[in-house]
């Protein structure tokens, strides 16, 4: 697993994007203060996943607002999966593997 | 014993048949033949799934449970080789043998494939790049084929050619559609209408057509290499569509000794002829001369089916034993005549059918005759080459007896609709072709008769839609997935959503679901608000603590208005329950970059504000600079991490183009300048502007203030607009659009003074946050109020909240922040940070 920040840089609820071994990876810290993390480019027309909204299931994409499961990248609307991440915090610090 | 009902055949049209019999209480052992491994499906959405808009799986109407639910054997992948009429036997490919007393043949068609040299390889079908288009396996087959290769030839510029053309594109670089007869789609279109579509095919979709074009071989010994025409020349390509039409499958009634024409011959009753106990359905018919090509006529002819071999069987709702004998005694008499008072069997007597062409940006409709016959034939025709325009109707005895529209399809509805219920004509005719103004051409729901189809598709009536509401079904994709209404080519769904909603009408036959405030909070928006306010909860989350359960993405961003429009300064801001566009207060666009527009109220500016916007624009390489539909400077294409510096390089406040929010008052010169002006609408304008900016609520809120009635600034279509009149009064509208749905607004209140103006709009907002629903514009809400209640609330304080509004208001207009000057710290870590680049540019080499 890779370290790639802080958990800090990610506001609860929210998502970021982390560019990890040329991989642009969407990382979400769920309210329940748990990661998930995947891949950043939504599969229906490339919107930024990390700006979607989220609650412990889904993410909402902004583009065109279809929906993904967080754990597993399956869509949840009908749309292609989208890649998902191992990832953990530990210490406040976040891992994921590539 | 019950009796043996048989199906060969598991396409569209014996699918839908078994539907009839079941809705029907037909109680009968039903076993079906279909050649094709698969439950049925929409064959129609094949073309939807070439072009990559509709996934395989969205396109079954049957699968395997729903025959196990019915209690249906379903033999797939079975072909059935021979019926034997006497020992009432079917043979299938597998070696089984059947029996039955009642038989349905509903073998659909094939792909006719005409004598081109090359097409087949001896002993092998098809050569290996060529294909038809028929099957889900035929599509499957030329999509796997077409993405590994790149170059097509279709032969064939019918509406199946044309799609399978544009569904190509979608798979490899190049396409050409050679078609024999002189112009495309010649058993639809006239020369002219043909033509108008080949310049939009050839010029918007970029596809070669070649007309008179008869392919005499297909070239390459292994791989297809090309396509040679009758005149000698040469198409280079690697794939080859075969779309040239369509042949009955008549061989299994033919060697049966069934009566066979083009199609398999059928009475009225929809009886092969002279068989008592065989029917026949679908695109394998013939009936009264006829043998059908679309799905519209099956529908009609699976209800008169259905009913007549239902009919054979149940004489009387309570009787046990079956009534073999076959009197004529129908359960539900469909299409049926009545004579003497006793119902006797439905008959079918033909189907009018128009057509559509299912190709986006393509519009084609056409139905009946496509150019005159009679002398006396009325033609009416408008051709806009250059805009690839081209329509006509053609009347006889005052009936409207063909139609094309090429280009544009907007009289579509209407057109087909008189064509096939033969309605009156108007008697200014060019009504037919075109709007010419009026009341808008939207038929209200109420008074769309009960038998009236909407989906033409599936067959689905207005009448069945409501029976689906009122058997249970409160939602509107519910009601689809039950009747089918909108899975066709979908162009009917917005009627559909009118009608299942208005079949829903009135509070208490409403889903529960469909009146919640957000689908995640299972409350309606009174009760919601009242709840919060027992509770106190100022924050999204406490909401879904306290009274939803888990928290839900989809309901955020409403619960978030909500709290902020009730709490304003007090409301807890938690930044994730916000949307994009309302973390970064920008308008995020297709590549993700975001739109930034100041304020300009009123949509005046100054030499200096103009100056400075392009300043920054160049300053910053903004790929577009725009006026917008609101009056104002929009800049287009800003990468989210530029936002803080562009806000803080233009210093402007923002001008809210991007929430559910209060947006621009747009307005006229007015009195100042003008020479008709009796009000100064600009001043008011800017005060309404200055006074509710950026205030959130349900949906947007776009106002307008304009001089006189001749309504410059569009007043009387706004959510709410301003009309000065003489006298020096003004009037206000309300409930205007002019967006998606057209609708000019009810006159609200005339009053003397701006002053009135200004409180009288701020009380009418915060009616309307306060009791709108999420996301229903004022267009919607102010009709569903009622303009009479608003009245009595707003102006006339019925119901003595006059008061308390004003304060919310006030309160609401006191909490207002410019969210722009929220940029030189960050609210959030990373808030500006970009969220990835959409299209992956090449990277600059970095030098170490
Ligand atoms: C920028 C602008 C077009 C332009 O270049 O002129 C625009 C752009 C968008 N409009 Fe609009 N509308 C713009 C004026 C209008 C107008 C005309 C007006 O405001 O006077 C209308 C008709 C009036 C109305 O609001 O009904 C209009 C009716 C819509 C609608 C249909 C709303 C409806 O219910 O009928 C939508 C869709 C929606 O709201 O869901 C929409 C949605 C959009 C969105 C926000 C689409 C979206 O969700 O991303 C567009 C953002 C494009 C972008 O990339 O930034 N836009 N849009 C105009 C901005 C005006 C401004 O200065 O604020
Ligand atoms: C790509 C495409 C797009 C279309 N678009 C439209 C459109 O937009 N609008 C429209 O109205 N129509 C459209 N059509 C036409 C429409 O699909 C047909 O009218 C409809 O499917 C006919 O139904 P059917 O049941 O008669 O035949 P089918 O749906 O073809 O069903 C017949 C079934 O019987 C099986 N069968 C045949 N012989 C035997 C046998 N001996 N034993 C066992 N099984 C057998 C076949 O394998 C087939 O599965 C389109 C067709 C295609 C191919
Ligand atoms: S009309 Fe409005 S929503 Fe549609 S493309 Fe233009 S800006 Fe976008
Ligand atoms: S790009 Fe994500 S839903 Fe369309």
């Amino acid at each position: 697993m890779k370290p790639i920040g802080s958990v800090h840089d990610i506001p609860l609820g929210e998502g970021r994007t982390f560019a990890v071994d040329g991989r642009m990876i969407a990382v979400f810290r769920l309210r329940d203060g748990s990661v998930r993390a995947l891949s950043a480019v939504c599969p229906h027309r490339g919107g930024p996943l990390a700006d979607g909204q989220i609650d412990l299931k889904q993410v909402v994409c902004p583009l065109h607002l279809y929906a993904w499961d967080l754990a597993t990248g399956c869509s949840l609307s009908g749309q292609d999966p989208v890649t998902s991440y191992p990832v953990r915090v530990d210490d406040d610090q976040l891992f994921v593997e590539v | 014993m019950r009796q043996r009902l048989v199906v060969i055949g598991n396409g569209m049209a014996g699918a839908r048949t078994v539907e009839e019999i079941l809705a029907r209480g037909g109680d009968f052992d039903i076993t079906m033949f279909g050649d094709e491994p698969y439950g049925n499906y929409n064959r129609i959405m094949l073309s939807n799934v070439l072009a990559g808009i509709e996934d395989e799986a969205g396109i079954f109407l049957n699968d395997l449970s729903w025959y196990a639910e019915n209690d249906i054997t379903l033999h797939t992948g079975v072909r059935i080789e021979r019926i034997d009429r006497y020992a009432r036997m079917v043979y299938g490919s597998d070696g089984s043998t059947t029996g039955y007393d009642k038989l349905i043949i509903a073998t659909g068609s094939s792909a006719f494939v005409p004598p081109i040299k090359g097409a087949h390889v001896p002993g092998r079908g098809y050569h290996q790049g060529v294909f038809v288009f028929r099957t889900l396996d035929d599509t499957r087959a030329m999509i796997r084929y077409a993405k590994e290769h790149e170059r097509a030839v279709v032969i064939g510029g019918g509406l199946l050619g044309l799609e399978a053309a544009r569904g190509l594109q979608n798979h490899l670089g190049h396409v050409t559609l050679v078609h024999a007869a002189g112009h495309l789609m010649n058993t639809q279109l006239n020369f002219q209408a043909g033509k108008t579509l080949q310049a939009t095919i050839e010029q918007k979709l970029g596809i070669d057509v070649v007309v008179d074009g008869m392919t005499t071989e297909i070239l390459g010994k292994h791989a297809v290499a090309g396509v040679k025409l009758a005149d000698g020349t040469v198409i280079d390509c690697d794939v080859v569509v075969v779309a040239a039409g369509i042949r009955p499958n008549t061989e299994v009634a033919a060697v049966s000794g069934l009566v066979v024409e083009r199609g398999i011959v059928v009475d009225d009753h929809m009886r092969a002829m002279d068989e008592e106990d065989i029917y026949v359905v679908g695109e394998c018919a013939q009936h009264r001369g006829q043998v059908y090509g679309l799905v519209a006529p099956l529908w009609e002819q699976a209800k008169v089916l259905a009913t007549n071999v239902c009919a054979t069987n149940v004489s009387a709702p309570n009787v046990g034993a079956p009534n073999v004998s076959g009197t004529n005694v129908s359960a539900t008499n469909v299409g049926g005549t009545n004579v003497g008072g006793t119902n006797v069997s439905a008959t079918y007597h033909g189907s009018q059918v128009s057509t559509k062409l299912k190709v986006a940006g393509v519009d084609v409709a056409s139905m009946g005759l496509s150019q005159p016959e009679r002398d006396d034939d009325e033609l009416l025709e408008f051709a806009e080459p250059k805009r690839g325009v081209y329509k006509n109707v053609i009347i006889r005895d005052g009936r409207l007896v063909g139609a094309t529209l090429v280009g544009d399809n907007s009289k579509a509805m209407a057109l087909i609709k008189a064509f096939e219920k033969g309605l009156p004509l108007p008697d200014n005719r060019a009504e037919l072709l075109f709007d010419l103004g009026g009341p808008a051409a939207e038929e209200s729901v109420d008074d769309m008769p009960d038998d009236e189809q909407v989906c033409n598709c599936n067959g689905v009536t207005k009448g069945a839609l409501k029976a689906c509401v009122d058997g249970g079904c409160k939602t509107v994709s519910g009601c689809m997935d039950a009747t089918r209404a909108g899975k066709g080519c979908g162009t009917c769904k917005p009627l559909v959503q009118r009608i299942v909603e208005w079949a829903n009408g009135g509070s208490v036959e409403e889903d529960p679901a469909a009146s919640y405030y957000v689908p995640g909070v299972p409350m309606p928006k009174s009760e919601l608000m009242a709840a919060i306010r027992r509770h106190e909860l100022k924050s999204v989350s406490s909401v879904f603590a306290t009274l939803g359960g888990d928290e839900d993405a989809k309901s955020k961003m409403g619960l978030a208005s909500l709290l902020k429009m009730m709490w304003a300064g007090e409301y807890v801001d938690e930044r994730d329950a916000r949307f994009i566009n309302d973390r970064v207060h920008a308008n995020i666009q297709r590549d993700g970059t975001f739109s930034v527009v100041p304020q300009m109220k009123g949509g005046v500016t100054t030499p200096a504000d103009l100056k400075r916007i392009a300043e920054v624009a160049e300053r910053h390489g903004v790929p577009m600079v725009k006026l917008t539909g609101g009056q104002r400077i929009d800049l287009l294409g800003i990468p989210k991490e530029k936002l803080p510096q562009v806000w803080a390089d233009l210093d402007m406040p923002s001008g809210y183009a991007y929430g559910k929010s209060f947006r621009t008052v747009k307005t006229c010169v007015g009195s100042d300048f003008c020479r008709f002006g009796v009000g100064d609408s600009t001043a008011l304008g800017i005060a309404l502007e200055e006074r509710y900016q950026g205030i959130e609520g349900p949906g947007k809120m776009k106002l307008a203030v304009t001089g006189c009635p001749r309504n410059c600034a569009e007043a009387y279509v706004k959510d709410l607009g301003v009309v000065a009149i003489d006298g020096g009064k003004w009037e206000i509208y309300v409930g205007g659009a002019a967006g998606a749905h057209v609708r000019k607004g009810d006159l609200l209140a005339t009053v003397s003074s701006p002053e009135e103006v200004i409180v009288l709009t701020g009380r009418f907002l915060q009616y309307y946050r306060e009791s709108g629903n999420w996301l229903e514009r004022t267009y919607a809400w102010v009709p569903r109020v009622g303009i009479e209640k608003i009245r009595a609330v707003v102006v006339d304080d019925a119901e003595g909240i006059a008061a308390a509004l004003d304060a919310a208001m006030d309160a609401a207009v006191g909490a207002y922040r410019d969210p722009w000057k929220e940029r030189a710290e960050p609210a959030t870590p990373g808030q500006f940070r970009t969220s990835l680049p959409l299209t992956v540019l090449p990277q600059v080499p970095v030098r170490a």
